[in-house]
């Protein structure tokens, strides 16, 4: 720990609207290696169109998005072609949805959901990739023996540990995360948050994870962007932003937490 | 006498809560708070209920902000400002300097005591054979049952907590030690273990800053006495006696560890 790191993500300034109204606005953050940040808002805050933004999934109208690159270091993502963001993409990022569904290949094995991305980088054998596929079921704690079954004979829980898996498997540095539990039961969040927890810091992971739930800030998160109405109007470490929240809108959310 | 090592700087700061959905509401806790902390010495923070102890400790580990005030941490031969600096530097302080053990444990789901206690070692890299190995002695000395160690603590009885809590406070060696009433839920027993550690880290040069009501306690470890009063009953004392430095009560000291 000697000197400051660089930043993996630096986000400047940057602003997508859809319609001139809804969207994120004149956002800036720097992301360290390792680190995880939480965004944190209620529906149209402009959470999701900000990890869209920052992940190139849209093209942003404004402002400037730099990743440090494992071959170039710091670069513009705006400078790529769309060939090399979709390399990146696919190697070096994750991207995790809410529902699983949505980020699975339903019809096909799960074994072959996790191979897939190693595939796309050229890995051909097949035995390795069915070793590489059953290690991550087992990390995943999805038995092993479930590796030929189609994943929509999983339960709700199961989808979302094959889906992260499935991103994981080229040891990403970045991964996105969009609500990743919020459509899973109670019970069974626990164990994906306690499992995301623990993948983050054996991996030293860096994550944006976008949720409503401060709980999974709280258990997550370095870090917490609180947005509305498109704004960042709150950031800091996460225990001081949930303890001794500045804003009126943070103070609000924090207060509405029901006590357990 | 050479002059122990300063590792925490207080000057001027104050905390005042505002409340904006309860009408903008100010609730000044305290102000102008000065004091200094070294190496091998227990600072006591004392007085009422409502005075801001708990408060000014939050604020020393950067979890509640300053309103007015600087808060300075000594990081080996550097001095770093908490009050105001950047989010990765106080995270990087609370790995390596600034260790706190706070009144309630909060236990994380699935995670056994014996890995809760470890994370603050494996946050620093190191091994998990390693890090539970010295996890293990600390829980031991603490007298936690052995039979609960890979149980998760959210079923364990206050006391049970409390000791998770203090071995994970203890066992990073942070030079700078914050502690919010440690033996609050404890036996006699327990509490004795605990000010035996809290001596032994000041004999080895931590620098320990606490809340502690039982008095006991206190007498046992206390090297100095902050007291602190609210901002409102201070008003019509003259300035700077706000801070009320006593030399602590030696004199039970050795009872509890003997």
């Amino acid at each position: 720990m000697n000197g400051i790191e660089q930043p993996l993500l630096s986000v400047r300034d940057l602003t997508h609207t859809w319609d001139g109204v809804h969207g994120c606005r004149e956002i800036n953050f720097d992301l360290y290696p390792g680190e995880v940040l939480c965004i944190v808002g209620e529906s149209g805050s402009g959470k999701s169109t900000l990890l869209q933004a920052v992940s190139c999934q849209v093209a942003a109208q404004h402002g400037s998005v730099r990743y440090d690159l494992r071959e170039q270091g710091p670069t513009d993502l705006a400078s790529l072609s769309g060939a090399q963001r979709r390399l990146l993409a696919r190697t070096d990022w994750g991207y995790v949805r809410q529902h699983a569904r949505d980020g699975l290949r339903m019809q096909v094995s799960a074994g072959a959901n996790i191979a897939e991305r190693l595939m796309a980088i050229g890995e051909r054998h097949y035995g390795d990739l069915r070793e590489v596929a059953g290690n991550w079921l087992h990390k995943m704690e999805i038995d092993v023996g479930r590796l030929d079954d189609a994943p929509a004979s999983f339960s709700g829980g199961m989808q979302q540990r094959l889906q992260i898996a499935r991103n994981l498997v080229t040891h990403p540095r970045l991964v996105f995360m969009d609500e990743p539990t919020a459509s899973l039961d109670v019970s069974v969040q626990a164990r994906l948050l306690d499992l995301l927890r623990q993948l983050v810091a054996d991996l030293g992971l860096a994550a944006i994870v976008v949720t409503h739930d401060l709980a999974v800030a709280r258990l997550l998160a370095h870090r917490t962007l609180v947005m509305r109405g498109g704004y960042v109007v709150e950031s800091g470490l996460t225990d001081q932003i949930l303890d001794d929240p500045q804003h009126p809108y943070t103070q609000l959310l924090v207060s509405s937490i029901l006590q357990s | 006498m050479t002059q122990a090592q300063t590792m925490i700087e207080v000057r001027g700061v104050g905390k005042m809560f505002t409340l904006h959905n309860q009408g903008g509401v100010r609730l000044p806790v305290f102000d102008n708070v000065d004091f200094d902390a070294a190496r091998g010495e227990c600072l006591v923070l004392s007085g009422p209920s409502g005075t801001g102890k708990s408060t000014l400790l939050r604020c020393l580990y950067g979890n509640y902000l300053t309103t007015a005030g600087t808060i300075r941490v000594r990081d080996g031969e550097q001095w770093v400002t908490l009050t105001g600096a950047p989010e990765q530097r106080i995270l990087r302080l609370r790995r390596e300097v600034i260790g706190y053990v706070s009144q309630f444990l909060r236990a994380i789901p699935r995670v056994g005591a014996l890995d809760v206690v470890a994370e603050p070692l494996r946050q620093r890299g190191i091994a998990i054979d390693e890090s539970r190995e010295r996890a293990a002695v600390l829980l031991a000395r603490l007298r936690l049952p052995e039979r609960l160690w890979r149980l998760p603590p959210a079923t364990f009885s206050g006391g049970e907590q409390q000791r998770v809590n203090i071995a994970r406070g203890l066992i990073g060696g942070h030079p700078v030690l914050l502690l919010d009433e440690p033996t609050a839920s404890l036996d006699a027993e327990n509490r004795a273990v605990v000010v035996e550690l809290m001596r032994e880290a000041m004999a080895e040069g931590r620098c320990l800053v606490g809340i502690f009501h039982d008095e006991a306690v206190r007498d046992a470890v206390a090297t100095r006495v902050l007291g602190l009063r609210s901002p409102t009953s201070a008003a019509d004392s003259t300035p700077g006696s706000t801070l009320a430095l006593n030399p602590a009560t030696l004199a039970s000291a050795a009872a509890l560890t003997e």
